[in-house]
């Protein structure tokens, strides 16, 4: 389980702890990028992006449902939902 | 993907599988003559994976009382109870239900599976949050999806973390219902219903506890009642769900429940209302194994020593097993084409046990699920144990007892022995 010792509250920030947390889960592999799709460019299957995402709750300090996750693709897409929940957090 | 290509995907998955020996899909029984023993392939095969746990299917109260309703009653219902009305029996069963767990109100439903479907999809509201246990069976999952409420996992059977991530959803509007199971399908290991139940009364009154007994209803309880009564906190369960298809021995599922006007749920419920209701057959055989659980507990006591001969036989033979001996009992591989070899040499030698490989298990392992019935005679585990040793050795998945005392010391009559020993090349590779 990855925690994070403070909140980020750039995006960059967001990027490079998405990027640490996915090289943990999935670094065989990578390399990964904001453009990289979380499912179809990784190793992952539908179990192991669950986990990954709760993960990212706990680095992040977030909640996020499962039924967000229908609508992310990219990491740039998981950036800018983390974004949006830290905001309203 | 359109449809023609997931058929094609799924069928080479298939395909390989078949490859490998056969396709678990469609495996066949060609005849079932008792609750532990059946014809494969035209041998003789004893049967360790039928969820059989009081191996009930057999007993002939329960297949009486069906036969007997169905001559009185018909066949089927022929439609959902809210269009074509109850019968009385469905009632009754309901109300014998509800006084075994000694709750206010039961509902039925078809199947397990619609049971759970039919009480999350509706308890998790717009605006409302389910949180629910990592490893959840897939029909706590499609539940989910179904109901118009957020989904939040917390760690597997870890009640801190459901704690924190209750925390963080503080001040949050809408009812929190937290999920859990008495016993998971997979590895067989138990919920820390106490924890879970002292976290949920202490984080208020919006939010439900949901436990489903699916595999330790008959199992578990000075009663038969579940991990609930084990745990002796089924006053804070608000809702019990469990299903008739392994305990009780045919198919069905319920929820219990002390909550006030629960019975209005029915008009909420699409699986409950939407769903042909269950047969008289059904119903007559469900009310018959009640009866057994709630006033013979041998059969229980007699799962346990198997449980107990089969799980410590398993670990003995240097396989490893899941964390904990209940009547589902793990055999965990080192990937899934030695689970592939295994469960083909086990069924060519007599042996039938379930497959579970990666993304249907949790921590993606690979396993033989082997679950235990109080059917089971102990000179039929020792067979199966037999069968196991030597399928095991031959596939290079255990050692020789000689060298697991070399190599693993006191660690062959635990578990972990078999992750370190991997399967040579040609023996774990699949059969041609």
């Amino acid at each position: 389980m990855t925690e994070s010792a403070a909140t980020p509250t750039t995006a960059v920030e967001i990027e490079a702890l998405i990027l640490k947390t996915l090289n943990e889960h999935a670094g065989d592999s990578g390399p990964f990028s904001r453009e990289t799709r979380i499912l179809a460019d990784t190793n992952f299957d539908s179990v192991n992006v669950m986990d990954f995402v709760l993960d990212l709750e706990d680095v992040f300090d977030v909640t996020v449902p499962l039924n967000r996750m229908a609508e992310i693709v990219t990491v740039d897409d998981l950036v800018k939902t983390i974004e949006t929940l830290l905001s309203e957090s | 993907m359109g449809i023609r290509d997931r058929i094609t995907a799924v069928s080479e998955i298939a395909e390989s599988l078949k490859g490998a020996g056969r396709d678990p899909s469609s495996l066949v029984i060609e005849s079932i003559t008792s609750p532990a023993e059946a014809m494969i392939e035209g041998r003789e095969t004893l049967l360790l994976g039928t969820n059989n746990y009081l191996g009930l299917t057999f007993e002939p109260s329960c297949v009486e009382a069906a036969s007997f309703a169905s001559q009185q009653q018909g066949a089927g219902t022929t439609g959902s109870r809210i269009a074509n009305g109850s019968y009385a029996g469905h009632t009754a069963l309901e109300q014998q239900i509800a006084e075994f767990y000694a709750k206010k109100s039961a509902m039925v439903f078809s199947t397990g599976y619609v049971a759970n479907i039919g009480m999350i999809s509706v308890l998790g509201g717009a605006g409302d949050t389910l949180l629910i246990d990592a490893d959840s069976h897939a029909s706590i999952y499609d539940g989910c999806r179904m109901a118009e409420a957020e989904t939040v996992r917390f760690r597997h059977n870890s009640s801190e973390d459901l704690a924190k991530r209750l925390r963080r959803m503080k001040g949050k509007d809408g009812d929190k219902v937290v999920i859990v199971e008495g016993i998971y399908s997979m590895l067989g290991d138990t919920a820390p219903l106490d924890e879970f139940a002292a976290v949920t009364r202490e984080a208020g009154d919006d939010v439900f506890l949901m436990v489903d007994e699916a595999h330790s209803l008959g199992v578990y309880g000075k009663d038969g009642r579940g991990k609930c009564q084990e745990d002796g906190v089924e006053a804070d369960c608000d809702f019990i769900v469990g299903t008739f298809s392994k305990s009780v021995g045919t198919t069905g599922g319920y929820c219990v429940s002390d909550l006030p006007g629960f019975d209005a749920l029915r008009m909420l419920s699409r699986p409950y209302m939407f769903t042909a209701s269950m047969t008289p057959g059904t119903i007559a055989t469900a009310q018959a194994a009640f009866s057994i659980i709630a006033n013979d507990q041998s059969r229980k006591e007699r799962l346990w020593r198997s449980v107990r001969h089969l799980y410590n036989g398993i670990q003995k033979l240097g396989f490893q097993t899941g964390p904990q001996a209940t009547p589902v009992v793990a055999v965990i591989l080192p990937d899934p084409l030695a689970a592939i070899a295994l469960w083909n040499r086990l069924i060519d030698e007599g042996v039938y046990t379930n497959i579970a490989i990666p993304p249907a298990t949790p921590n993606s392992l690979s396993l033989l699920r082997v679950s235990v019935s109080s059917a089971l005679e102990p000179e039929q585990i020792d067979r199966a144990l037999s069968v196991m040793s030597s399928v095991g050795l031959e596939l290079g998945i255990i050692q020789p007892p000689a060298l697991r005392v070399i190599s693993g010391g006191g660690a062959a009559v635990s578990s972990g022995t078999a992750q370190r020993v991997q399967p040579t090349k040609g023996a774990a590779a699949p059969r041609a």
